[in-house]
């Protein structure tokens, strides 16, 4: 290869590694940042800033649902597998929100530890199967669902 | 220097643009076929043949638009800024063609993935947009290639054009293993990859075979978009040269 070439492509490795290192390192130093929302782990151990607008996210705890016959009102619980989370929410749930699914719930965790939701979003999984399939597989695919994903 | 010359002379000989624009009209008519054969197969399994799922029933066939789209907008720029990469060090022109061409291509491809998304989204999660890392990182692909197109503007000379945006092609590559482990690496509202290299993918056999016919098909158009931007930017930038004035004549004269 040419002198004047091979500068050249020190040049561009250069480059790449250079920017690379920069923007790896911020989006390092940024880490816990990135992160869309707290699990309910997170909230029990207070790394969750309290009294502000919070994202906590989780599996909603099979029978742990409860609606209110009169209004919108609905009350369930969120759990990492470690730690659980009761959130109150007044509104429409997302089609894909249910029992055993994961879901995202924004807002302030109040002086009870509950979260009082201003919005919640179904969080789907990476799992597609047909509904025969699904129903085959029954309660092992509920179970195995439920304790899949890492919240 | 006989031989140094010789050893990369057929590395020269592919950044003709002459020789790019006869092989690929040799080539274009196939990869035609193939990409429209590809698509059409895989749309018409996807969307009428496979089952639907069994949570989200219908709406989950927006995968076979939404995976494939984004699959190639990530893929494309590695394409973008490997071709920028040899412009730079060898000052081919072709390659720096070859770079331009990519980023229109790139930008759309990427605009489908999130456009698919958000349409997903509504429905699925609740809302068409959060600011989670997977989503954001794809946002800021969309910027890069918007400012690679942006950066070819902003120059009056082609050259110093080519060399600005493919620098910024390279300073962006970091961008996609950032998008691809981002669903990983944190706690995003995006669902973790349904297509793994390492592990069996978590779909259904039934789905996933339209869904891989999808993604070839996309491969091949990628490769025909890509082909035909380049030709016509090597119209434009050659359209002084002889070879492109004696085919103008021979279409004219037609």
């Amino acid at each position: 290869m040419h002198a004047i070439r091979k500068q050249r492509l020190q040049w561009v490795i250069f480059t790449l590694v250079a920017s690379s290192t920069a923007i790896g390192l911020v989006v390092y130093t940024l880490g816990q940042n990135i992160n869309y929302f707290y699990t309910p782990s997170q909230i029990a151990r207070g790394e969750a800033p309290l009294g502000v607008p919070v994202r906590a996210g989780g599996m909603v705890v099979r029978g742990s649902l409860v609606r209110d016959s009169e209004s919108l009102d609905v009350a369930f619980d969120v759990s990492d597998g470690v730690a659980q989370l009761r959130v109150e929410y007044s509104g429409i749930l997302p089609d894909l929100f249910g029992e055993g699914q994961a879901a995202i719930v924004a807002g302030v965790v109040d002086a009870d530890a509950i979260l009082q939701a201003t919005e919640v979003l179904a969080k789907h999984d990476e799992n597609y199967m047909p509904p025969e399939v699904a129903d085959a597989m029954g309660e092992a695919y509920r179970q195995s669902i439920g304790s899949g994903g890492d919240y | 220097m006989v031989t140094e010359v010789k050893k990369w002379q057929w590395f020269y000989r592919l950044g003709s643009p002459r020789w790019f624009y006869e092989i690929t009209g040799r080539w274009l008519p196939w990869l035609l076929c193939a990409a429209s054969l590809l698509l059409a197969s895989g749309l018409f399994w996807g969307l009428l043949v496979a089952p639907p799922d069994a949570r989200q029933g219908n709406s989950f066939r927006i995968i076979y638009l939404h995976v494939p789209a984004a699959i190639l907008a990530l893929v494309g720029y590695y394409i973008m800024a490997l071709a920028g990469a040899v412009g730079l060090i060898w000052r081919i022109k072709m390659s720096f063609m070859v770079m331009k061409s990519a980023a229109p291509i790139g930008a759309a491809l990427t605009f489908i993935a999130l456009f698919t998304g958000a349409v997903w989204g509504k429905p699925s999660w609740g809302t068409y947009w959060v600011w989670d890392a997977r989503i954001t990182s794809m946002l800021i692909l969309l910027f890069l290639y918007l400012g690679v197109l942006a950066l070819q503007r902003a120059f009056s000379s082609a050259e110093m054009a080519y060399r600005a945006s493919a620098i910024l092609a390279l300073v962006g590559t970091i961008n996609i293993p950032i998008i691809y482990k981002s669903v990983d690496w944190w706690h995003t509202l995006h669902q973790p990859a349904t297509l793994k290299l390492t592990s069996a993918s978590s779909i259904h056999i039934d789905m996933l075979q339209p869904l891989i016919v999808m993604i070839c098909g996309f491969y091949v158009f990628y490769v025909v978009a890509l082909c035909l931007f380049t030709r016509a930017e090597i119209i434009r930038r050659e359209a002084t040269s002889a070879w492109v004035r004696a085919l103008v004549s021979n279409e004219s004269s037609r």
